[in-house]
């Protein structure tokens, strides 16, 4: 066994810099509106990425409602399915997941967690929210737009995404997808870089990378990957944004539609599928690290036991975010694209597994000889390691190139990822939120709601996405507004169909109660003190709860062990907060 | 409690849902049985390790949930245990990947003996083509699409003239020959689906992509899009037809060739414009 609560009574390096003086708001407007502090800022990108989400759960109802009862409800035409299909696709990846994890969870504890009193550049960090804000605007605009919004499917591919058989192809739709999307990775480049340096500079004396709560590897390594991925859909935009409205002919080759020539030719569809999944891949690890780094501390935590393996979980954190920029085409199998690059897409996809499956090990050993409290955190956290081990399952199905060729583009598809970048990482952000709704207000969420919360959504998500797999393997393909008569659409696919559509309604309506819960305990949440679950890292740590502008009164923080010091033999509590001296140390250090 | 009880229940209830449920694939019809199997492999490793991860959680809720006076165990590491489920995990993995790839080598490794058929996608509807007398497809290029050459082929081809056209029709093919499928699209991606044969292959306008098969069984099949081309998308259904060596040559005698249908066409606009404008 190895010692990896590093250099505990090692001397606390002095500090290098003075304690900057933070910028101070001088109205309630720059306090609570054009705020710079990050924990403003994290309330404000959480609460519009729960907004826009809620959009994509009501298109989700449409959607199901039209699958599982096709031809009841007039109003979804197939235009208007394709549109919904689309927008609650993106919504749910860029403008929810990716938000809410970076935005969101990362302006809130990176600054507590590595004990900063804020982000290094609060101007640009506030200027990211407000873009991102302006980039939901226009997106959430193209709804009330002349034709719609685009109904290209969330992976907008040419060159269909921008001709006249696609809702929104030549209207204002994906004119205002694309330019939506641009700017959300403006503002995110300035959130991003933020937090980088943030993490890089702005730490606690003491609080070394390898003393890091997983929470914050998580999101730093999916923020390091977004910033090398989304310039790839910036490009991917821009061009396609100049094929629509110049005319260039960067993903359109000569076209024939409906019989009738089109000015375009010489381009390449299959160049921006390369663009896309060179985004498009990452951007799952960029939605699945932070989850992974929340989870990996919600268990700790609440099992009261260290994490198992952390130096482990650490460097498989950062291989799996490598790794994730070599495996982008295995989207791209049935593609056309040259068939021998199937063997090392496969292989590189495959290998991933490894780093994967040593996380999940991690956190189930982690359990093991724990404490388990089965607290709300705990349960969605055991919650995530079922549906993440069954989505990340499906992926070696689909990874494993002659294997997708039957399933790629079917309902197993659709399942898998919603099970692994849906279900799963939905399941951490409500474990994190029932975890640090505390902290962020000062009071507990309720229990009684909390628990009906989590066993609908839990086993309805499952049942919704486990069978769906089934209907792929049967045939059925994805992105169809109804099935037609085909050998493999019998009478059971239909009831199946109705059976999702019915599971999907009712954990719809849970998220309902959950939002009830948020809004509800602000007033009558039972008090929660500063420390409610007898944590270790730093956020729980401050002098107040909710922590103000500052984070942390006069003193900074000093880190003097790693962040999973739980049941440690001999101590007199279950639990030792970071910036807790070693024992007999404590005159010496403080004073240092 | 209830916790474990749902945890075995979830394993135990997916597990019964993969043996008892009426959802499976079709019967195939195709050479592509190693695909099936190699999918069967990848069921029992997966399913194998899911109920274990699963199960295994449980056991650790029931055993180690908090009781009063419960103290946690401390061990920050265990490099043996790691090492070997690290190693453990590797080896599944490779069981897996091994025969994916050998089976992907077949894949994309067209027999010399597989006859060429072209299958041209448009928004909504199949055409097909199959080389003439001289055995041959002859050259083809988008820009050539007009109301009376819906395929846009080359004219000036000698090789273009015999080749067989079918629009909009069914396509014929005989049993138990290898066949390589060259896709082409006038307009937007399609994919050419037969979920019998098990292969699939995204149709890119601009480029000739191929998958390669063989029938093995007599029949009439759905072909189906699979790659979203517009709001016809699920519309765009077409017909093959496996059928013994007898009828497939009365089939193809049947067939007109390329000079055969501009001959016959005339003056007056063709067939395939017609049906392109009422699937509108």
């Amino acid at each position: 066994m190895v010692d990896v609560r590093s250099g505990i009574g090692e001397a606390v390096p002095p500090a290098e810099v003075e304690d900057v003086e933070l910028y101070h708001p001088h109205s309630w407007w720059t306090r609570y509106v054009f705020s710079q502090d990050a924990k403003i800022i994290a309330i404000q990108y959480s609460t519009t990425a729960i907004a826009i989400g809620m959009v994509a759960l009501v298109l989700s109802w449409l959607i199901r409602l039209q699958l599982g009862f096709p031809g009841t409800f007039e109003l979804i035409d197939a235009e208007r399915y394709y549109q919904f299909i689309t927008m609650h696709g993106m919504i749910m990846v860029i403008y929810l997941l990716t938000a809410l994890f970076l935005g969101g969870f990362g302006n809130y504890l990176i600054p507590l967690m590595v004990g900063a009193r804020d982000m290094v550049f609060p101007y640009a960090n506030m200027l990211s929210y407000w873009i991102y804000l302006l980039a939901v605007l226009v997106l959430a605009a193209s709804f009330f737009a002349p034709g719609g919004p685009t109904g290209a499917g969330w992976t907008l591919y040419p060159p269909q995404a921008i001709l006249s058989n696609t809702p929104g192809g030549r209207d204002w739709g994906i004119i205002l997808m694309l330019s939506s999307l641009i700017i959300f990775i403006i503002g995110f480049t300035m959130g991003g870089l933020n937090y980088v340096v943030t993490v890089l500079q702005g730490r606690a004396r003491g609080m070394t990378l390898m003393r890091m709560p997983l929470t914050v590897w998580g999101i730093i390594t999916a923020t390091v990957m977004a910033l090398l991925a989304f310039p790839a859909l910036f490009v991917a935009c821009v061009m396609m944004l100049f094929d629509r409205l110049l005319g260039t002919s960067f993903f359109m080759p000569a076209i024939a539609e409906m019989g009738e020539q089109l000015e375009y030719g010489g381009g390449s569809p299959i160049l921006f599928q390369h663009l896309f999944w060179f985004f498009g891949h990452p951007e799952v690890y960029i939605v699945a690290l932070p989850a992974f780094g929340i989870v990996s501390d919600l268990i700790s935590t609440h099992a009261r036991k260290n994490i198992f393996g952390y130096r482990m979980m650490v460097w498989a954190i950062v291989i799996i975010g490598a790794l994730s920029f070599v495996v982008w085409a295995h989207h791209m199998y049935v593609s056309g694209m040259n068939p021998y690059f199937g063997f090392f897409f496969a292989t590189t996809t495959l290998i991933i597994a490894v780093p994967t499956a040593i996380k999940v090990y991690n956190w189930v050993l982690t359990l093991w000889r724990g404490d388990i409290h089965l607290t709300l955190p705990m349960l969605f956290a055991l919650a995530f390691i079922v549906t993440f081990v069954n989505g990340g399952l499906t992926g070696l199905f689909l990874g494993n190139v002659v294997v997708d060729v039957p399933l790629s583009d079917t309902m197993f598809v659709v399942a898998h990822f919603h099970m692994v970048m849906g279900v799963a990482p939905i399941l951490v952000i409500f474990g994190a939120i029932y975890h640090w709704y505390p902290k962020v207000t000062g009071r507990m969420l309720n229990e009684a709601l909390g628990q009906l919360h989590f066993w609908v959504t839990f086993l309805g998500a499952y049942a919704i996405f486990f069978p769906m797999h089934y209907l792929g393997l049967v045939g059925v393909p994805r992105r169809y507004h109804e099935l037609g008569d085909a050998s493999f659409v019998t009478d059971s696919v239909h009831s199946l169909n109705a059976f999702i559509s019915v599971a999907a309604l009712i954990v719809g309506a849970a998220q309902i109660v959950f939002l009830f819960n948020l809004v509800w305990s602000l007033r009558h949440g039972r008090e929660a003190g500063g420390n409610p679950w007898r944590a270790t890292t730093l956020e729980w740590q401050t002098p107040e709860t909710p922590p103000p502008h500052g984070n942390w009164g006069k003193e900074l923080p000093v880190v003097y062990r790693w962040a999973y010091d739980y049941s440690v033999p001999g101590a007199p509590e279950d639990f030792i907060p970071q910036n807790q001296p070693a024992p007999g140390r404590m005159s010496h250090e403080a004073a240092s | 409690m209830a916790v474990v009880v749902i945890l075995v229940l979830l394993a135990a209830g997916s597990v019964l849902f993969h043996l008892l449920s009426p959802w499976w694939w079709t019967p195939i019809a195709s050479n592509w049985n190693y695909i099936d199997n190699t999918l069967i492999i990848t069921f029992w490793i997966t399913g194998f390790v899911f109920v274990a991860v699963v199960l295994f959680m449980a056991y650790c809720v029931l055993r180690f949930r908090h009781r009063p006076g419960n103290q946690a165990a401390y061990e920050p590491e265990n490099k043996r245990l790691e090492g070997w489920l690290a190693m453990s995990t590797t080896v599944g993995v490779i069981a897996m990947l091994a025969p994916g790839l050998f089976v992907w080598n077949q894949f994309v490794t067209v027999p010399a003996e597989a006859t060429e058929v072209e299958v041209v996608g448009q928004q909504w509807l199949w055409s097909f083509r199959l080389p003439g007398a001289d055995g041959k497809l002859g050259t083809s290029e988008t820009r050539d699409v007009a109301p009376e050459n819906s395929l846009g082929l080359n004219r000036n081809d000698a090789a273009t003239l015999d080749d067989l056209i079918i629009e909009g029709g069914e396509l014929h093919l005989p049993i138990g020959k290898p066949v390589k499928v060259l896709l082409r699209s006038v307009d937007v991606l399609h994919d050419f689906y037969v979920p019998e044969f098990r292969a699939k292959m995204d149709m890119v306008p601009g480029m000739v992509t191929y998958f390669w098969f063989t029938p093995t069984r007599t029949g009439t099949f759905e072909i189906l899009c699979a790659e979203l081309c517009g709001v016809g998308h699920p519309q765009m259904r077409g017909t093959v037809v496996v059928d013994t060596e007898a009828d497939y040559q009365t089939w193809l005698a049947q067939q007109q060739t390329f000079s055969q249908l501009t001959a016959s066409a005339g003056g007056s606009s063709t067939a395939a414009t017609a049906d392109a404008s009422s699937a509108q």
